[in-house]
């Protein structure tokens, strides 16, 4: 379902992705790993559509369509979900209202009427169970004053509310306590299909005990130097990075 | 034309029409004429030189030709009918005031004992020892050359007043309407006394309601009693050939609660003087305002909030959002007195340009005369939250609607701000309407077009 080709991606002159290949198909799960600084982020933001960095080669097709041609919000509307390293505090813009406009502007999109409000609660009600979010968190404005470890949730909880076909979960296990942990994995899982792929981005093997990939990547300084199964994370686990720097 | 034949022509104005003008107030609000009169001759119009308006360059808006009417505009359409606002629940006291004079001389039924909205022209005449206890106390015309123009030419506006321990649950609304076959100059002065320990609330919508040019000078004079609260809600929404200058002077006794939210949606040009002086202990004043701005609109807003008075505290809030060639002023003062310790000040001022060619000036002016004060003030002009638009794009919401919603996240801050529900949720369905490029009228506010 998507495609990588040679992405080169720079940002102001200064180039970050050197040339990325890689190939996810639907039902898989790849692991994304590699030292700070290496582009992981940049990598997961040129996808979603930031347009702050300057794809300067390659090519990205999304279900054989021209992905970098797309606005972010169309790359959303047709299945593209980004869990944010980061997620972005907007007071003002309640979790309610921004749901609501996310999941009928997806709707128009497909040709549908605007979701009801009695369908909407019930959404939010089951979708919260995926993460298990007990608190009122969806009554306050996005992301404003939650905690680290709440704002990872969030992202699931919009990744379930959006059902998504690509989902890029950017460090979204960083800052979890044990038990959150655990509930970010299992809401992944539970949103996992046959047609459906996940692309999760982490420094640790642990997630991955969780989550099963099916393909680990070392990005190394712009490039993807390792690509292998599951057990490479452990490996990675073990012995750091700079055993690849010599291969 | 210049600033001094613009003072020239308005000069002649007045001599000529003086004695008209005088007809229908009593003497003590004529006897102010000839003090305001000098010192409008004095002060002149304000220039670009004039510090407290060097942003604002009032003679590109208020040259051309105006009529003046110095009797009520007559129309055949009953404007009770066309007019009348259709806030849902909102239930209030509705007065209207057309071209400057009171429309109609029914004054609202079901009041309170000895609350009283009417006329102002007919208040003076009626009531005068109350008038005359306030008329032109706080309306200083040595501060503000519009002021003492417009206590030259007052005939009409709107008096309210709120005796000891009345509490009005029922909102006050005055709509002032600008309709006219041609373009108009209008003057308008008000007065409101809440007594002690009454509390009552205020809407005020300005509209035209035609395309013509309006220049409307504003001045209402406020007073609030010990331990008296008063919450004023302004909606201006005129068209953007119009200009409004707009005085308002607010004097607080101890512990009194005054609050004011100015929604300034559109017109050409705004300019609001608020001047507030707090002289009791324990007095609180709220003033705070949202405005928009788009093609050559200008929204300036200046405050002189003076601490005379120990333990009280003062909170300015002002957002702006220009776009297109707008401009927008803030210029907030706050003055605190020798002695007048525990002082609590506080002032924000937040703008976000929407376009390369709005701008937005902004000036704190801080008087702070002893050392046991709290306060604080800041201001910023900037851009729409990148990270926060790419955010809300990556979840599938459009680049259009994401700004909109941030813009509407932006003014909320303010609107949250107002008490009253149904007044609220209005007053949030007209910005949502204005960012969204519609003008926003209230259903039964619509513009009419008139022939020549
Ligand atoms: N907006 C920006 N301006 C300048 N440089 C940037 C910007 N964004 C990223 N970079 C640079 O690009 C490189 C890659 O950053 P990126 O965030 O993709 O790394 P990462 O692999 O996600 O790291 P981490 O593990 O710390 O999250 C870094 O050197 C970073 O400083
Ligand atoms: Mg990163």
């Amino acid at each position: 379902m998507l495609n990588i080709k040679n992405l080169h991606v720079a940002i102001e002159g200064k180039e970050i992705l050197k040339g990325i290949d890689l190939t996810v198909k639907l039902g898989e799960i790849h692991a994304i790993m590699g030292p700070n600084g290496s582009g992981k982020s940049t990598l997961a933001a040129v996808l979603a559509g930031r347009d702050l960095y300057e794809v300067t080669e390659g090519e990205v097709t999304f279900e054989g369509e021209d992905l970098l041609e797309l606005s972010p919000e169309d790359r959303a509307r047709k299945g593209i979900f980004l869990g944010f390293q980061y997620p972005v505090e907007i007071p003002g813009v309640s979790m309610v209202n921004f749901m609501k406009t996310a999941i009928n502007e997806q709707r128009k999109f497909n040709n549908l009427q605007p979701i009801s409000a009695t369908d909407f609660l019930k959404l939010m009600r089951e979708k919260k169970e995926v993460v298990e979010i007990t608190s009122n968190l969806t009554n306050r404005s996005v992301n404003e004053g939650f905690s680290g470890g709440e704002k990872k949730k969030n992202e699931i909880f919009q990744m379930a509310m959006l059902d998504p076909k690509l989902a890029i979960l950017d460090e979204t296990d960083s800052g979890l306590d044990i038990d959150a942990l655990r509930i970010v994995a299992n809401g992944v899982n539970k949103l996992r299909r046959e047609d459906n792929a996940t692309i999760v981005i982490t420094h640790y093997q642990r997630l991955l005990e969780h989550i099963i990939p099916d393909y680990v990547h070392v990005l190394y300084r712009g490039k993807i130097v390792k690509s292998s199964g599951k057990e490479l994370a452990l490996e990675l686990e073990e012995k750091g990075y700079d055993w690849l720097k010599e291969e | 034309m210049t600033t001094l034949e613009l003072q020239e022509e308005l000069a002649k104005l007045y001599n000529k029409n003086a004695s008209h003008i005088a007809e229908d107030t009593s003497e003590l609000i004529n006897k102010h004429r000839q003090q305001a009169f000098e010192d409008f001759k004095r002060l002149g119009i304000p220039s670009k030189k004039n510090e407290d308006y060097r942003y604002t360059d009032l003679m590109s808006y208020l040259k051309g030709e105006y009529s003046y009417e110095i009797a009520p505009s007559k129309f055949s359409v009953d404007l009770d009918d066309l007019f009348r606002c259709d806030i849902p629940e909102l239930d209030t006291f509705i007065v209207l005031v057309l071209n400057g004079f009171y429309y109609k001389q029914n004054n609202p039924v079901g009041l309170p004992e000895g609350v009283i909205i009417s006329s102002f022209a007919k208040a003076s005449i009626q009531y005068p020892e109350i008038v005359n206890r306030h008329y032109a106390k706080y309306a200083d015309t040595k501060l503000d050359s519009l002021a003492a123009l417009n206590t030259l030419f007052a005939q009409d506006g709107i008096f309210i007043y709120i005796p000891k321990n009345i509490k009005i649950d029922k909102p006050i609304q005055i709509i002032n309407i600008g309709f006219s076959f041609k373009n108009l100059r209008i003057t308008r002065r008000n007065l409101f006394v809440i007594e002690q320990d009454s509390s009552a609330s205020l809407l005020i919508c300005d509209h035209t309601l035609c395309p013509r040019s309006f220049i409307t000078n504003s001045l209402t004079e406020i007073y609030t009693g010990d331990n008296a609260s008063f919450n004023v809600i302004r909606m201006q929404n005129e068209n953007g050939n119009s200009s409004q200058i707009s005085n308002t002077f607010v004097y607080q006794e101890a512990n009194s609660r005054f609050s004011s939210n100015t929604i300034s949606l559109h017109g050409g040009l705004i300019r609001n003087n608020t001047f507030a002086k707090l002289n009791g202990e324990g007095a609180l004043n709220k003033t705070y305002g949202i405005f928009f701005g788009d093609n050559d609109q200008h929204v300036a807003n200046y405050t002189h909030i003076h601490h005379a008075k120990p333990h009280c505290e003062s909170d300015q809030l002002f957002k702006g959002i220009l776009d297109g060639n707008s401009t927008g002023a803030f210029n907030g003062k706050i003055l605190v007195d020798k002695f007048v310790v525990k002082t609590q000040a506080y002032q924000r001022n937040n703008n976000i340009l929407l376009s390369k060619t709005a701008r937005m000036n902004t000036k704190p002016q801080l008087e702070i005369y002893n050392d046991d004060v709290k306060c604080s003030h800041g201001a910023t002009v900037g851009q729409l939250d990148e990270n926060a638009l790419f955010y809300l794009r990556s979840r599938g919401i459009s680049n259009q609607e994401a700004r909109h919603l941030l813009m509407y996240a932006f003014a909320d801050e303010v609107i949250a701000d107002i008490k009253l529900d149904p007044l609220r949720q209005r007053m949030n369905e007209m910005i949502e309407k204005r960012l969204r490029g519609e003008l926003a009228r209230c259903e039964n506010c619509k513009v009419h077009h008139l022939g020549n």
